[in-house]
């Protein structure tokens, strides 16, 4: 059965050490873990017909699974994403650990289905696991069709998705009135709105957060890399400003999962290696948000 | 309606700048050497139509047409689509181009000479490869007339200035291309500026001069 797997994927080389399994978040609406780093595929896995980027993209997500990650997000929207996916999945002999998260995107409720249905070819999977509103477009008409896949077996989970702080009010009010597994919005130690209203509203509504833009596509990990980590950022466990980044959100007791975006394995092992050891408590994430917002 | 208004260029940008830079590379080995050849076509036809043989213009049209269907097609429709699906536009535009090189070719302008157009042709053929070294990239991802979309504009924009059209109907045509190729830069300048690419301000810069030199012309 998909997503059912806790096992990372690919065996270690003889001799290698197995890293330790990332940090495992708990999904409120059937209590099923997955860890708390995910990989998203915006603009990094949108690489076209080339045979040598995909060959990248296939090693990002082999080392994805080695280090015990699960949870793929993409959507119709990534260009290539979706088929660079699909042909890592299927050199990978598609990993029985894999949650396969996907987006409806079309403002037609008529056209909902046979999309879905293009991308779960594209993917190369029997169904997926998290079919999710893309920036709540039409979400009037796909919600109810995506709860009746549900009903059906056809999908595991229900969400919505918003990014970059925009619809933050029709968000919560879909949180307060739909019935949702998970939403996904844009949350990192510059862009906090959501943690006035939203990230405590999915906790309280028993709704699995799933945070994108972590590092606002790369623009604050690139600004950052001119700065020297703090030496305070020893005390979390972080070797890096991705991981101080990531840390930060994975802290917030809302969030289930972080899906950073990278087609180089070296980052790929550095994201999921934020969800092992220490988290920072309520100080020092203001102090990392505080360090962050002045440089 | 306010929430359109908080969307920024970078917001439609689905790629990154190394994907983008990468189709040039594929296209150019796949195709080689018709982009050289291309740029040396384009290279005689300048030295033709500034030393005012005024039977250069009619081959030069053909020759326009042929290769905007060709970047139509070859480049972005095959290659830049996949990874942006806005560009289906970018080939439709290309496509009018290559009908709207065919028409005026067929309403029997003349040449005439233009240092504009003379500059625009120079910097298609000898100054747009040398963009990719100059930037620090693999001269195999230089842009080549007839394989990249730029050049072919720039290409497009420089012989324009050297037509004349000879009927009321090839003045609309003439008008109607010079508005695609303006078009066509500014859509890349906006693609490169969004990418914080330097050579962003090539394209901008080449309309700039097309359109300078079409008003001084009317004028």
């Amino acid at each position: 059965m998909l997503g059912l797997g806790l096992a990372p994927f690919a065996v270690p080389p003889a001799g290698a050490q197995a890293a330790p399994e990332p940090l495992q978040r708990r999904i409120a609406s059937t209590g099923e873990t997955i860890p708390a780093i995910g990989l998203g595929s915006w603009i990094t896995f949108n690489v076209g017909n080339d045979p040598r980027a995909r060959a990248q993209c296939t090693e990002v997500v082999r080392a994805f699974f080695a280090d015990g990650g699960r949870l793929i997000d993409s959507s119709p929207m990534y260009g290539s994403s979706q088929p660079v996916i699909g042909q890592a999945l299927a050199s990978l002999g598609t990993p029985a650990a894999l949650f396969s998260a996907e987006k409806v995107w079309t403002g037609s409720a008529a056209r909902g289905p046979a999309q879905i249905e293009q991308s779960r070819a594209h993917w190369g999977v029997p169904r997926f696991d998290l079919l999710q509103v893309h920036n709540l477009l039409a979400w009037e008409e796909h919600l109810p069709m995506l709860q009746r896949m549900k009903a059906e077996g056809r999908l595991r989970y229900v969400g919505i998705t918003t990014s970059e702080g925009r619809r933050h009010d029709e968000l919560e009010r879909l949180l307060r009135t739909q019935t949702l597994d998970f939403v996904q919005l844009t949350y990192n130690p510059l862009d906090r709105e959501a943690e006035l209203r939203l990230l405590p509203l999915a906790r309280e509504r028993g709704v699995a957060v799933i945070v994108n833009r972590t590092f606002r596509e790369g623009q604050l990990t690139r600004a950052l890399a001119r700065h020297p980590l703090p030496g305070w950022a020893a005390e979390v466990g972080a070797t890096s400003w991705a991981q101080l980044i990531l840390k930060f959100v994975l802290a917030h007791p809302a969030v289930t999962c972080a899906i950073p975006a990278t087609r180089q394995v070296a980052h790929v092992r550095e994201n999921l290696a934020a969800a092992r050891g220490p988290l920072p408590d309520a100080a020092q994430r203001e102090r990392i948000a505080r360090a962050i917002g002045a440089l | 309606m306010t929430e359109w208004l908080s969307y920024r260029p970078s917001d439609f940008l689905m790629f990154a700048p190394d994907t983008y830079w990468r189709l040039f590379e594929l296209h150019n080995a796949a195709w080689w050497p018709l982009g050289l050849l291309a740029n040396v076509l384009v290279l005689a036809l300048a030295l033709a139509l500034w030393q005012g043989h005024e039977h250069a213009a009619r081959p030069g049209m053909a020759l326009m047409a042929a290769l905007s269907a060709l970047v139509a097609w070859g480049f972005v429709w095959r290659l830049y689509v996949p990874i942006n699906w806005g560009a289906q536009a970018l080939a439709g535009l290309y496509v009018l181009a290559a009908l709207g090189w065919l028409m005026l070719n067929g309403t029997a302008g003349r040449a005439r000479r233009s240092r504009a157009g003379t500059l625009l042709l120079l910097m298609a053929s000898l100054s747009w490869p040398l963009l990719a070294p100059a930037d620090a990239r693999p001269i195999v991802q230089a842009e080549f007339i007839g394989l990249a979309p730029d050049p072919t504009a720039l290409a497009g924009l420089g012989l324009l200035l050297h037509t004349r059209p000879a009927s009321r109907a090839g003045r609309w045509l003439w008008w109607a291309l010079l508005g695609l190729g303006v078009l066509a830069c500014l859509v890349s300048a906006t693609t490169l500026a969004t990418m914080e690419q330097a050579q962003a301000f090539a394209p901008l810069a080449a309309a700039a001069i097309a359109l300078g030199a079409a008003i001084r012309r009317r004028a």
